[in-house]
């Protein structure tokens, strides 16, 4: 009963967090429509979305967070750096293939967006099996290790919250 | 006071302004699209984050209001950004299987394929009676 009236319960809350936000004061009819809208939307998207995603929300995903934004913010240095003092022959780009364990469609979705995110790589696609990313790196010296470095710092956290 | 928030802001608002436009020169310095890719994806996110965070201190400091806006524009561009890299990056190699592509191979080369049986996503349809959803395989 009450997977069939709330499929996504995480999205209804994220809804009303969203249209708060978006309204950018908190009264009686703004959490009212909010409601309604978390109510409704994912009650209508259901089809694209049929299965619910466990996720744990607790301090592995907060960690993971905090870990992801410090990344961007030194990313956003190294690249800028490649950008500006790197000459085009020097540059080390290759294809990377990552295997990965994870196999929730969510969590792969995840990790890929974070991989787009940081230090000079983005995710290019995945494999119809769904066992491997197609990773663009933009420079790197060691490809195994930057590879253990994905799976180590992102995958391995990311299971712990997709379990 | 007020002078410390100007600084503040007129320092967010250069060191975004810096990271923009590195991004943007990478876009056109960098030799071919996958590389060119990792320019606008990244150097960007930071310059936009700074011009952000240099709207939120200067409406508070300065009319004392607090706005959320800055945040929900922060979170849809963290959405948004790798599924767009990730849109021209299929383009990519769907016009390089092709050969709609002119510029020969970035530094990279060709791309690999993927370890085991079958392709990349983007070259396979789904077959007929593909479940919505790989969960529980």
């Amino acid at each position: 009963m009450m997977k069939r009236l709330l499929p996504h319960p995480a999205l209804s809350i994220m809804l009303l967090i969203v249209w708060l936000l978006m309204a950018n004061t908190v009264t009686v009819g703004g959490v009212l429509l909010g409601t309604v809208f978390g109510l409704v939307l994912p009650k209508f998207t259901e089809p694209f979305w049929p299965d619910r995603p466990r996720v744990r929300f607790g301090r592995a995903l907060l960690g993971y967070c905090v870990i992801v934004l410090f990344d961007i913010v030194v990313a956003n240095f190294q690249v800028a750096r490649l950008i500006l003092f790197r000459r085009n022959r020097d540059l080390r780009s290759r294809w990377l293939v990552v295997p990965i364990a994870l196999r929730t469609p969510e969590a792969v979705t995840v990790l890929a967006a974070t991989i787009s995110l940081t230090p000079g790589t983005v995710s290019s696609d995945v494999s119809a099996d769904g066992r491997s990313l197609l990773v663009h790196a933009l420079d790197v010296g060691d490809e195994a290790a930057e590879i253990t470095r994905i799976k180590t710092r992102y995958e391995a956290r990311l299971q712990r919250i997709f379990a | 006071m007020s002078t410390l928030v100007d600084i503040i802001v007129v320092a967010l608002v250069l060191l975004g302004a810096t990271f923009v436009l590195i991004g943007s020169w990478g876009l056109v310095r960098l030799p071919s699209t996958m590389e060119r890719l990792h320019g606008p994806t990244k150097a960007t996110t930071l310059g936009l984050g700074s011009l952000l965070l240099a709207s939120v201190v200067y409406f508070q400091g300065r009319l004392g209001i607090w706005t959320a806006h800055e945040l929900l524009i922060a979170l849809f561009l963290f959405i948004t950004a790798p599924i767009s890299a990730n849109m021209i990056a299929k383009v990519h190699l769907h016009r390089r299987r092709i050969g709609a592509i002119e510029e020969p191979d970035g530094i990279a080369g060709p791309p690999p394929r993927p370890a085991g049986e079958g392709d990349w996503a983007t070259f396979e349809a789904p077959e007929k009676d593909t479940q919505a959803s790989t969960a529980n395989s």
